[in-house]
């Protein structure tokens, strides 16, 4: 090992055809994407409007952007890994390799959940909450930004091995040891995914601290707790969970990273280690994690099923308890992740009923939202599609879960692809949908045009009927005793055929997703004819409808004044308008200190995976100085005088008539 | 009329769908639902009654969402009230309901744990046969301890007895599972789990290897075959008689990685073998790498 370069060789350099490709491939789109900013002088525009901006409308749109790149990534994955299960039968050992195929499965988890999931759940919170509470900001403008570069950065490293390393981890998402220690996975693969997880992790704890305070301490006067939209209840349940489970997963990647960086034995299977106590750390976050994702998507339901039903949400007192329910609970459950590791009888049924009895909660937001469409007046645009496919795949797959937690059904299919089909069925038919349905409802929103429907339409039918295609068949390989992950199988099993038709349904999805990117550039193209004038183009019912599609920098002209829970839907009714009287607006400057922070801890983990040890400490230091001259800059606001307000409200006027 | 045409999309194509996998899946293929033994049978009972009970709420929950999708949308003019709130009775209701089908769900869930517990004994009159499977990378290696033999990737033992399997790994972690059986259990180095199964009748069975433990996985596939009493004690015979001892060098052997491995046979095996296998990661231990 050199002192210089660690355990960086040149052998490190890509030379298996997909670390080639994935390069070829990053390095085109790099020089493409240079080539555009250069040629149309775009940098300084760049770095100053937007990758420096502490504006969460404009870090949310970054979110979304990165979080839609890596579902472009995660989708591959998910095509690689249908094909070889549809080749490799038999005698045939498909077109790639088990340890290959292994990294493959590995790195989708991850980027579904890390990456794309948790990034478009950032992007949607930085647009929307601020403007649901009535704030002009977040709590910190510099954590946030610093939290969206700490999840780039991720995103970086997750895709870093193509260039120098050529592996990824080829242990299963959650890399659990003893295969992920150094004894089973010597290369580096581990060592990016340990980095990749530990830098958004990072973010992502920032991010919850940050939205948690924003919520508890910027909503508008008058808007007591009972009054916050369901969006905004959920979203503070999550962060809830996020600041209470993130500090798990950072400990309990610090000791693997002990263990491999150090020769420690807190997982391994000697000299004391025990990798069940890795198991059961990292599922105490794991679970309450997929809460941290579906919860936002409840609100984001909450909110779409009262605004197109037009009328208020049924039961608001009830689907609030019952969001609070569903946020203790998912704390109880962990351990039904490892029924089948030999915890006695009354540990199991512990956990298993907790994990039913999340059941009784979320049927309770179910038939509110069932309750709010009765004798409604249901206005069928896309969100509301998303909505009702939701209710149904949600159902199924919550059934299919419940199932699970009982321990003597768990048995049987722990680690099948039945198993793999509920997950995907609570995510994708979950969180997923509940994220496009947020973006299409909140689209115009942050652009100022509305997305076209159509090409929404048909988006949405592909998804639905491909997901079923794709994920119905993995349900019936599971009841086949078909298990997870496998790059082989035989004949005899049968598989092939229902193999086969969960790849078509991923080619319909495909095309659904296909329809989402024609339907963006479309609404572009015919925004003129699309444009949202009155900011209210769903006759929506909460306080970001009443400013203007795009909001101005500062949110609200005038912050307004709560005494309802639907206060705009009131205010709509009551046509009463407020007197103007604009005030000097106080907005933060724009840093660059997150993206150096980042930038410096991106070194760190880099360092940290080759063993390169100057690096590290040049790294560490790198952010803690870049922290710390932050914390000495008083100068980070600037102000809007009211005058300069008052012109730039009555020129929006006047453009919008 | 355009939300009926949209249930009829969702609804239709889902059923042929489903009919479509039924057709091609073949119905003797769902090995968990063609359970071959009394643990298994009980699990796929559990599923039955699991989903019928869920099936309670869900049913009127496709019903509703349907049937309100249509009848309140924008154009069918049907009765509005956009300030409607609901009594907290209603509330009461919407939470009683899964509540009670949880609470019934819950007992079971207590009972069928403890009654399905891996760990504990099948009683039966019928003298129960010990084997010891060990995890290696990448295929199982079954002991005999009574009958001083031992097997890679084929297991037999005879109808209608209750079989202790005792489990470890000199590996990674893996979960050992016979689907027409029973349930899994995980085989960790350093620990010996447990896992009770018996097969009613004589057949073969698939067995494998659940979880990812390196790149040779897929291919721990093994034969776990029921046979009778006396088949049972003339195969043992036949593995006795052939002169292929499983010594500490070939046991070595085994367990440096390999993939793919075709059934094999030993005729005799050191009857401390297990333990040793275990012990191995708390101290020291003769001979084993």
């Amino acid at each position: 090992m050199s002192i210089l370069f660690g355990k960086l060789t040149l052998a490190a350099l890509p030379h298996e055809w997909f670390t080639i490709a994935g390069t070829i491939f990053i390095t085109i789109m790099g020089i493409a994407v240079v080539a555009f900013l250069t040629h149309k002088k775009l940098w300084k525009w760049l770095w100053k409007e937007w990758l420096t901006s502490t504006d969460p409308k404009k870090i949310g749109i970054m979110y979304i952007i990165v979080a839609s790149l890596m579902l472009f990534r995660g989708a591959i994955d998910a095509g690689m890994i249908w094909l070889q299960q549809s080749l490799s039968v038999g005698v045939s050992n498909g077109y790639i390799s088990p340890n290959h195929f292994q990294q493959i499965f590995t790195a989708h988890g991850d980027i579904m959940i890390f990456f794309v999931t948790m990034g478009f759940l950032a992007g949607l919170w930085n647009l929307i909450l601020p403007l649901q509470i009535g704030s002009r900001d977040v709590a910190f403008p510099f954590l946030n930004t610093l939290s969206l570069w700490l999840y780039i950065a991720g995103a970086i490293f997750v895709n870093l091995f193509f260039v120098l390393g050529g592996e990824f981890a080829a242990t299963g998402w959650l890399a659990l040891p003893p295969l992920s220690e150094l004894q089973f996975s010597p290369g580096v693969g581990v060592d990016y995914w340990i980095w990749s997880l530990q830098i958004s992790g990072l973010g992502t704890l920032l991010g919850g601290i940050n939205f948690l305070v924003t919520i508890l301490k910027m909503r508008a006067p008058g808007m007591t707790l009972m009054k916050m939209p369901m969006f905004v209840w959920t979203s503070l349940c999550s962060m809830v969970l996020v600041v209470s489970i993130f500090p798990i997963l950072a400990a309990t990647i610090a000791l693997l990273t002990l263990d491999r960086f150090m020769g420690m034995h807190f997982f391994t299977t000697s000299f004391g280690g025990n990798p069940m106590m890795y198991i059961s750390l990292i599922w105490s976050w794991g679970h309450p994690e997929v809460y941290v994702l579906i919860l936002p998507a409840y609100g984001i339901y909450s909110e779409i099923v009262a605004t197109f039903s037009q009328k208020r949400l049924s039961g608001y007192g009830s689907v609030v308890a019952g969001s609070i329910g569903i946020t203790l609970l998912a704390l109880l459950v962990w351990l039904h992740h490892f029924f089948t590791m030999g915890a006695g009888a009354d540990v199991n049924a512990f956990f298993g009923i907790m994990t039913m009895f999340i059941t009784v909660p979320t049927a309770a937001l179910v038939f509110n939202w069932l309750a709010t469409m009765y004798k409604g007046r249901i206005r069928f645009f896309t969100p509301m599609d998303w909505f009702v496919g939701f209710v149904f795949t949600f159902t199924l797959g919550g059934m299919a879960g419940v199932l699970m937690g009982i321990p003597g059904v768990d048995f049987q299919v722990h680690n099948t692809l039945y198993l793999v089909a509920h997950f995907h069925t609570m995510i994708i038919g979950g969180a997923l949908f509940g994220i496009f349905a947020g973006i299409t409802y909140w689209f115009p929103k942050a652009t100022g045009f509305t997305l076209n429907e159509r090409l929404g339409r048909y988006a949405f039918w592909c998804w639905i009927i491909g997901f079923f295609a794709s994920f119905v068949p993995l349900y019936i390989l599971g009841f086949m005793g078909a298990t997870r992950r496998l790059d082989h199988y035989e004949a005899s099993t049968g598989w092939q055929p229902l193999f086969i038709v969960a790849g078509v349904g991923l080619i319909i999805i495909a095309c659904g997703a296909l329809f989402q990117v024609l339907q963006i550039i479309v609404s572009i193209k015919q925004r003129k004819q699309n444009i949202d004038k009155t900011g209210d183009p769903w006759n929506g019912r909460t306080l970001e409808w009443a400013i203007p599609s795009p909001p101005p920098v500062y949110n609200f002209a005038i912050i307004p004044k709560v005494t309802e829970r639907d206060q705009f839907w009131a205010d709509k009714a009551s046509k009463q308008t407020a007197k103007q009287v604009y005030e000097d607006i106080h907005m933060p400057k724009n840093t660059a200190l997150g993206i150096y922070t980042s930038g410096f801890i991106f070194l760190f983990g880099f360092a940290m995976v080759w063993h390169i040890v100057w690096l590290a400490i040049v790294g560490l230091l790198g952010a803690i100085s870049c922290v710390i001259i932050r914390s000495f800059d008083e100068d980070t606001e600037y102000v809007i005088p009211a005058d300069e307000v008052a012109k730039m409200e009555a020129e929006r006027k006047s453009f919008y008539g | 009329m355009k939300t009926k045409t949209k249930i009829a999309a969702i609804i239709l194509p889902a059923v042929l769908l489903f009919f479509l996998l039924f057709l091609l899946a073949g119905h003797s293929n769902w090995s968990l639902l063609n359970p071959k033994g009394p643990i298994a049978q009980q699990e796929r009972n559990l599923m039955v009654v699991g989903i019928s009970l869920m099936l309670i709420v869900v049913v009127p929950v496709f019903i509703l969402l349907f049937t309100f999708a249509f009848k309140y949308r924008e154009g069918n003019k049907a009765k509005y009230a956009p300030n409607q709130r609901h009594s907290t009775k209603f509330q009461l209701l919407l939470w009683a309901i899964p509540t009670v089908i949880i609470l019934i769900l819950a007992v079971i869930n207590w009972k069928s744990t403890h009654q399905l517990d891996p760990f504990k004994p099948l009683i039966s009159n019928v003298k129960p046969i010990t084997i010891q499977v060990v995890s290696l990378p990448w295929k199982w290696l079954f002991i005999y301890p009574e009958q001083n033999i031992a097997t890679v990737n084929f297991v037999e033992f005879p109808q209608t007895t209750p079989v202790n399997f005792q489990l470890t790994s000199d590996a990674a972690m893996n979960s050992f599972w016979i689907p027409q059986l029973g349930g899994q259990m995980y085989a960790m180095a350093g620990m010996s789990t447990q896992l009770h199964l018996m097969a009613s009748a004589p057949g073969s069975f698939a067995g494998s290897a659940a979880e990812i433990s390196g790149q040779g996985f897929s291919g721990m596939k093994f034969t776990a075959k029921a046979v009778t009493n006396s088949d049972f004690d003339s195969w043992v015979k036949s593995v006795q008689a052939r002169r292929t001892p499983l010594g500490l060098a070939e046991y070595n052997k085994l367990a440096a990685p390999s993939s793919n491995n075709p059934p094999a046979f030993y005729s005799s095996t050191d009857k401390n073998l297990y333990n040793n296998i275990i012990m191995k990661y708390m101290m020291p231990t003769q001979g084993i790498q």
